[in-house]
């Protein structure tokens, strides 16, 4: 099958690759672009693992293909070192024990993020309502909770 | 888990887009159904045309008491509050429950209802709405009341050479009740179990049982049901022979939850 090419711009800086249009976003920046820190776990949209940043807003790159990132604005969890919110909730997620074999982390982190930003007055209730879209299989929710919370109570006592 | 081969082609305007359809091009919104069947290969379509980009595929326009949602308005956009007053509190309680919010940064209300979905939450709860689909085809626009929309199991009323355009609904007084429920083991999963219950004053209440083995069930007139849950929600049932017990169950519950939850004037979330 053709191959085409796909002009993006991933962290800030911009790519070109050439893939099938059946290529999923997770296989291209992990097998052409190396950045490996996005997980691919159910490749069907359920477990979350894949979740990077697309056009500013948190979403699933195993069931979003090719021809429709051309153009688009990516960040991978590799891009969010200078982020303030992603600094406290790495501190939070690591004082929480929020991951034990890690697998799940990067898209926790980029969920994580949205609801720090998006719902800053949201309660443990509704933190767990929202992370429902990412999955643990070290059953290690009840920190993960705990280290979103925290940096949301750290954000509201300030 | 990867999908079979496919040619994709972005159509830059909507004749374009329609003649990719006449073609037997796949049309594709947020992509957030069709992915994962494409991942796991239950559609294998040869062309994929993505209407993303065509202009005012997604947005608001109300004009009279009319409120015009663009096909590609995403489910976040409509929890956020983009359509206005008590129609778009509704909509965003309903929108709220859709998956999960990174699959509602994508997926778009008219991609969700066109692909027909039995259990999508879309399919679910707009036959309620005394509204209607637009279908555009060559010829223009046709509009197709949303409680027949939905014909079968991904099967809808639209001509294979058209595309769904938009979504029309009234604008709804403030005392408009509503109830909503449905059944899922798990946040975001898909429902086991959907009803709904619209009541506009001075209309007859409206109410949907859905998520079953078949299209949704419009119930037009649902002033019993309203009136008086248990009894009527056991005759609706006594009239679906087939369904399993514990579905059966969870669908006379659903629909008691619906008409309680209407009937005690409860707010939407």
């Amino acid at each position: 099958m053709t191959r085409l090419p796909i002009r993006l711009t991933v962290n800030g800086e911009p790519a070109e690759v050439l893939a099938e249009p059946r290529t999923h976003l997770a296989d291209l920046l992990r097998g052409e672009l190396l950045l490996t820190g996005t997980h691919i776990g159910c490749e069907h949209g359920v477990c979350g693992a894949c979740t990077v940043e697309l056009d500013g807003a948190p979403a699933r790159s195993c069931i979003t293909h090719a021809g429709a990132c051309d153009g688009a604005t990516i960040r991978t969890i590799e891009g969010f070192g200078e982020d303030a919110v992603m600094a406290a909730l790495r501190e939070a997620f690591s004082a929480e024990h929020a991951l034990q074999c890690g697998y799940c982390t990067p898209g926790m982190l980029v969920a994580a993020r949205d609801i720090v930003l998006r719902l800053p007055g949201a309660d443990e209730a509704r933190v767990r309502e929202e992370l429902s879209g990412n999955l643990c299989r070290c059953t290690g929710y009840r920190g993960i909770v705990r280290a979103v919370m925290r940096v949301l109570e750290e954000r509201r006592g300030r | 888990m990867k999908p079979a081969p496919f040619a994709y082609a972005r159509p830059a305007d909507w004749p374009a887009a329609l003649a990719l359809l006449g073609s037997g091009a796949r049309p594709v919104a947020g992509g957030q159904s069709i992915g994962p069947m494409l991942n796991l290969r239950m559609a294998q379509p040869g062309l994929v045309a993505d209407l993303r980009h065509l202009p005012e595929f997604g947005g608001i326009a109300v004009q009279g008491g009319t409120c015009r949602i663009g096909a590609g308005t995403t489910h976040a956009a409509i929890e956020d509050g983009a359509v206005p007053g008590r129609l778009g509190a509704i909509l965003a309680g309903v929108a709220r429950r859709i998956a999960y919010r990174p699959v509602r940064n994508r997926g778009t209300i008219g991609g969700s209802l066109a692909h027909a979905d039995p259990a999508a939450d879309w399919v679910a709860v707009l036959p309620a709405f005394p509204g209607h689909a637009v279908a555009l085809g060559p010829a223009g626009e046709r509009r197709i009341p949303l409680a027949g929309f939905v014909t079968g199991i991904f099967e809808t009323a639209l001509r294979p050479e058209e595309v769904l355009r938009a979504i029309e609904l009234p604008l709804l007084p403030p005392e408009t009740r509503w109830g909503h429920w449905k059944f899922c083991r798990k946040p975001g999963e898909f429902s086991k179990a959907t009803a709904c219950l619209l009541a506009i004053p001075g209309q007859a209440p409206r109410a949907v049982l859905a998520a079953l083995d078949g299209p949704p069930l419009p119930i037009p007139d649902a002033t019993a049901l309203l009136a008086a849950p248990e009894a009527e929600a056991d005759r609706l049932l006594a009239t679906l022979p087939g369904l399993e017990p514990w579905r059966a169950a969870l669908a006379r519950t659903a629909l008691r939850r619906a008409a309680g939850m209407a009937a005690a004037g409860m707010p939407t979330a």
